[in-house]
């Protein structure tokens, strides 16, 4: 591979010869793509930038005239939109004068995810850490005390909302997938196997949208009466119950790959059932199932883009919604745009922490 | 190690136990705090829904919260619009206190179990008033907040003047609304062929139109003025044909069940019309206090005791009037700025339908 | 391995006391009697919650005047459907029928996207280890770019790119009887005849014929070591035989056209824009996924098979597919499952675009008639089913394809 580098350093010609022009077959391929590529990227540079709009007038009220916007609708984006509406698309319904209460939130999510990302922090400590940092959120979020307005939960939207959704919703599911993965290769309780095993399929047999559909239609009717069971709650629940199917099969999947010596070993130590499985075969089930187990999250992180189905207002919805505003209307792409990125920046960090995470341990396996 | 650890399916049992522990514990602390939750049938033993938003100390409306003009958070995040204007009328009448609402945003598909279910108090969703919904699913209409009906707004480059040149035309409608009624028997009894598609978020469906997926539009006449408005220099590209197919008349609904409860938001709103009908606004309600005008007087609580009757603050037309303002003042900032003509929603003095029954 | 049972790790007790297992004393260091308490606690647990949860739905129900029941499958739906491939007519037609056609509708998009997909993700998944720099770039631009970003706002993308498209009279036009415009994709159809239908017998005959042949070739050439021609046989059954039945039968054919007329074009074959728009963001979403299953399947067959494959003088793509392929489909074929499980579970995003699936017919069917629980119940039942067919043709599928190990 470095001799490679070294010379497309030296001789850019040879090196295109090798990767790009081997064959005949390869030639081909190579510009077509690159025919492609470059309408494309003229098509969407023109679009994005030559004839984009930046800003647009404001009427002495406070109005914005988009004008301007309208006339360019065809060749160039809107980018007037966005400091218009980042703020609603960010936050949401919260209290305009206390956004940086949730930008805040924001900032310590994606501290707390770099903290756990480092295999020098894996230890007991890092469940204090999430547990005072989910304190700080909640703080944040509620207010209430030291000064702080309350924000009561349902004027939560926005990229929080969308972190809280997956945060929270993995940090509960986990522990409970790890029982439900434990309980469905017990051999001793037949009746709890069956039990779990009809929990995940059940669960998984079903997309999670029919399941949040379900648990804001549903919940309210199985609950007593006058009992407020909130939306939001509702799709959380809904959220953890489907992650913990899931995840509970990656993680058995790490409990069959561990070999059946580790087990007779420590039962030949006289552990206990529950010491065995803190002790021995958990910590080396999960760490088999690191990478599996990030992709989950993952998903999950995007899949929490569905609440908007149910009328949640998520990092999706609000952005959706920031385009419903007449003014605005037929500006959806730019939005949009400015959605994939956000996404795409969790989901791609995670994506290269897992791989690299991967490599890591394949190294440390093979030494 | 304690027992209860010794293995994996007791902790999932105990988690179960906790969870039961604390739902029945909800129920039973729900159940202690509101006593006439449980006796429903006596409509004169006063209103669990009232009783239950005092005790929260805050109003639950569903709204849809995606619809101009009618309920639609602005760039700061705040809902403008006739429903959310509505939702505010009501609680600064009950609560005193216009800002005490939690908005429920609502999508048509499942507006009436939230109503049903008791996740909202009121529903005040542009939603149409028609005896299948009073009959059917459990909920009663209060009053009409706003006079609608199915509209068809077409390209004027497709040269069609009447909704009789419709046939074979592909229509977007709404999925789950009166609309999508509307159309079907529109067409129907006209023997014309019409292909639907049905798009449930309102940017899809009109940028379906807007792109030519659709030849017609069709939803609320008001929704499709506002749309028309919002194109701006480009408003003359479309016209909204002369028929309207169906009445639409939207208004607030409750839940079946609590008599009191749905004299409150029916006499809110019948209270913002009225206070119209006597020039009082929210500038110079003040000034009215000291009106002589019998009819005024006992709307803002100076005389006698309407409040009472209905179990509200005596102030409680007062305080909607000061926060909120009558009829005009919320048609004035919310539908007026987006070019929806007054029309059948004037009063019935100015040719329009808005009439309210007496107070007193 | 005689004490197999004493090691067993639910039995603590047994290594301790060793006490005789025929004994049941009924103490709680009994770990027996422990499981079965236990068991039975959990279970009447559950059991508790599913009644109470049950017991205040039927109070609520009650309490909300909503009577349940199937009856309302019967009645005229008013739900007008933009895509039937039944007959339907709103406000003629049942509830039971609209669902039927949602179940298709969800059929139609699930089928043809899985095969699709396989299609792409494994081109994709192949073109990620080709020397070609540029094409391996490009494929990993694409799996990693696709699969970070939500799939309902993909669709949302895909769903303005297919409405893009100019509209109908001024619809791109490329061949004869194929339209392309923001009304969709024109095919033009082919008016069914009998003859049809008998070719159609003939080339599945002709399939299994072929299959049968290559077979019989196989055995031939284990005990030979020299195979029959297998072409000739494949060109009869396969074209011959469909082609002289058709001409047989007065070889008729006749092409429906798509044409201009009103608003819209009539006849042909249309694909509408929600479909496509559905049917190209799954393709694309789940084939990212497939191409990551098929490249790591190829990845995991040691580098020797390749370096074998080659001392025998055999070209790259002879040895990916008679050699490479083969032996990684027992490593690909059980995430495979899984990710077509998803596609068919994803395609209930349709509600968002405009497709109306089972999830958006019953959503609409439970909001007409207030049957909530029906309503799921129905969409609960429907993703089961695909859900147990897929899972169990995969199980099949995979057993027929396991390592026999000696």
């Amino acid at each position: 591979m470095a001799s490679t580098r070294g010379l497309a350093q030296t001789r850019p010609i040879d090196w295109a010869r090798a990767n790009l022009f081997n064959s005949w077959w390869s030639t081909a391929v190579t510009l077509l793509l690159a025919w492609g590529i470059i309408r494309a990227l003229w098509g969407f540079i023109g679009w994005a930038f030559v004839h984009a709009v930046y800003s647009v007038p404001h009427a002495a009220d406070g109005a914005p005239d988009t004008a301007p916007c309208r006339a360019a609708q065809e060749v160039g984006a809107c980018w007037a939109i966005v400091p218009e509406k980042y703020r609603f698309i960010l936050f949401a319904f919260y209290p305009y004068d206390q956004q940086w209460r949730p930008a805040l939130c924001v900032v310590l999510f994606v501290a707390l995810y770099a903290v756990s990302a480092n295999r020098r922090f894996w230890r007991r400590e890092l469940g204090l850490i999430w547990i005072a940092t989910l304190g700080v959120v909640a703080l944040l979020m509620w207010g209430g005390v030291l000064g702080l307005p309350y924000v009561p939960q349902y004027q939560w939207g926005g990229l929080p909302l969308t972190l809280i959704l997956a945060t929270l919703g993995l940090a509960v599911a986990f522990p409970l997938a790890v029982l439900v993965a434990l309980g469905r290769r017990s051999t001793a309780m037949p009746a709890v196997r069956l039990l779990c095993i009809v929990y995940v399929e059940l669960i998984r047999g079903a997309p999670l949208i029919a399941w949040l559909f379900m648990a804001t239609v549903l919940f309210p009717l199985f609950m007593p009466a006058g009992v407020d069971f909130d939306k939001l709650l509702a799709a959380q629940v809904a959220i953890i119950l489907f992650a913990a199917a899931y995840l509970a099969e990656v993680v058995r999947a790490g409990l069959q790959a561990l070999p059946k010596g580790q087990s007779e070993a420590a039962d030949a130590l006289g552990l206990r059932y529950w010491q065995k499985t803190r002790l021995i075969i958990l910590p080396q089930a999960l760490r088999l199932v690191i990478p599996p187990l990030v992709n989950t999250f993952i998903g999950f992180f995007k899949d929490t883009s569905l609440v908007l189905i149910v009328g949640i207002f998520d990092l999706l919805k609000a952005g959706t919604t920031a385009v419903a505003d007449p003014p605005w209307q037929g500006f959806g792409n730019e939005v949009y745009l400015l959605l994939a990125v956000i996404y795409f920046a969790f989901c791609f960090a995670m994506s290269r922490y897992s791989q690299g995470l991967e490599r890591e341990l394949d190294r440390s396996r093979r030494h | 190690m304690p027992l209860s650890l010794r293995f994996a399916p007791g902790l999932f049992a105990g988690l179960l136990a906790g969870l039961l522990c604390a739902a029945s514990g909800a129920a039973h602390a729900q159940a202690t705090q509101q006593p006439t939750q449980q006796a429903a049938p006596a409509p004169a033993a006063g209103s669990p829904t009232l009783a239950a938003v005092r005790a929260r100390g805050q109003l639950n409306c569903g709204v849809s919260g995606d619809v101009p003009g009618f309920s639609l958070p602005n760039s700061q995040g705040v809902m403008v619009g006739i429903d959310a204007e509505g939702c505010r009328a009501l609680a600064a009448a009950v609560l005193g206190d216009a800002n005490k609402v939690k908005f429920v945003p609502l999508n048509t598909q499942n507006r009436f179990t939230a109503l049903q279910s008791g996740g909202i108090d009121v529903l005040i969703r542009e939603t149409t008033w028609t005896l299948g919904r009073e009959a059917a699913l459990g909920l009663l209409f209060t009053g009409i907040n706003f006079y609608d009906g199915t509209g068809f707004l077409v390209k004027k480059a497709l040269n069609v003047t009447s909704a009789k040149q419709l046939d074979g035309a592909t229509i977007c409608v709404q999925p789950g609304t009166s609309t999508e009624l509307a159309v079907a028997d529109y067409f129907r009894s006209n023997n014309m062929k019409f292909t639907p598609i049905e798009i449930a978020d309102l940017q899809q469906i009109q940028q379906a139109f807007l792109s030519g997926r659709c030849d017609v539009y069709s939803t609320d006449s008001s929704a499709l003025a506002t749309f028309r408005y919002t194109q701006g220099a480009r408003a003359g590209d479309f016209i909204l044909l002369p028929e309207l197919i169906s009445k639409e008349p939207l208004g607030p609904s409750v839940r079946k069940g609590d008599d009191k409860w749905f004299d409150i938001v029916r006499w809110v709103g019948f209270a913002q019309i009225d206070a119209e009908d006597h020039g009082v606004n929210q500038k110079n309600v003040d000034s009215h206090m000291n009106s002589q005008n019998p009819d005024v007087r006992r709307l803002l609580g100076v005389d006698g005791d309407l409040g009472k009757q209905l179990g509200l603050d005596p102030k409680w037309a007062y305080n909607m009037i000061k926060q909120v303002g009558n009829y005009a003042d919320i048609w004035d900032r919310t539908m007026a700025p987006l070019g929806v003509p007054r029309g059948r929603n004037n009063l019935w003095s100015h040719g329009g339908l808005m009439y309210s029954p007496p107070l007193r | 391995m005689a004490q197999v049972d004493l090691s067993d790790p639910r039995f603590p007790g047994i290594h301790a006391g060793g006490a005789p297992r025929r004994h049941v004393r009924l103490s709680w260091s009994d770990p027996r009697l422990r499981n079965v308490i236990w068991q039975v606690l959990i279970l009447g647990t559950v059991g508790f919650v599913v009644w109470y949860l049950v017991h205040n739905t039927s109070r609520n129900l009650e309490a909300r005047h909503i009577a349940g029941g199937w009856g309302f499958l019967w009645q005229p739906a008013s739900i007008p459907i933009g895509e039937t491939p039944i007959a339907y007519t709103p406000s003629v037609s049942s509830y039971g029928r609209a669902l039927a056609v949602g179940i298709l509708n969800t059929l139609k998009v699930s089928a043809v996207g899985v095969l699709l997909a396989t299609l792409l993700g494994t081109a994709v998944g192949i073109g990620r280890l080709s020397r070609n720099w540029l094409l391996s770039r490009i494929t990993a631009v694409y799996v990693e770019g696709v699969r970070d970003i939500p799939l309902l706002l993909q669709l949302f993308f895909w769903y303005g790119i297919v409405q893009a498209l100019p509209g109908p009279r001024q619809a791109f036009h490329p061949v004869a009887g194929v339209f392309l415009s923001n009304r969709g994709i024109k095919l033009p159809q082919l008016d069914w005849a009998q003859a049809h239908g008998l070719a159609l017998a003939a080339f599945v005959f002709g399939l299994l014929a072929t299959f049968a042949w290559s077979r019989w070739a196989d055995r031939r050439q284990a005990r030979t070591g020299r195979r029959p021609l297998t072409w000739p046989a494949a060109l009869f059954f396969l074209l011959v035989l469909p082609i002289g039945v058709w001409a047989a039968f007065g070889a008729p054919f006749h092409l429906d056209l798509p044409a201009l007329r009103g608003f819209n074009f009539q006849g042909g074959l249309t694909i509408t824009p929600e479909y496509a728009a559905l049917l190209i963001g799954l393709v694309v979403y789940t084939a990212t996924y497939i191409a990551e299953i098929v490249r790591s399947g190829i990845l995991a067959i040691p580098r020797g098979q390749w370096e074998a494959g080659g001392a025998l003088g055999l070209s790259r793509g002879v040895i990916l597919r008679r050699i490479v392929l083969p032996q990684s489909m027992r490593v690909i074929i059980p995430p495979m499952a899984s990710q077509y499980l998803n596609l068919v579970k994803n395609s209930s995003l349709a509600v968002a675009i405009g497709y109306q699936d089972i999830v958006s017919i019953a959503d609409t069917t439970l909001n007409q008639t207030g049957q909530a629980i029906e309503g799921v119940a129905i969409i609960m039942g429907v993703y089961l089913t695909f859900s147990l067919a897929i899972s169990s043709f995969m199980n099949w599928y995979n057993k027929r394809m396991a390592l026999r190990e000696r």
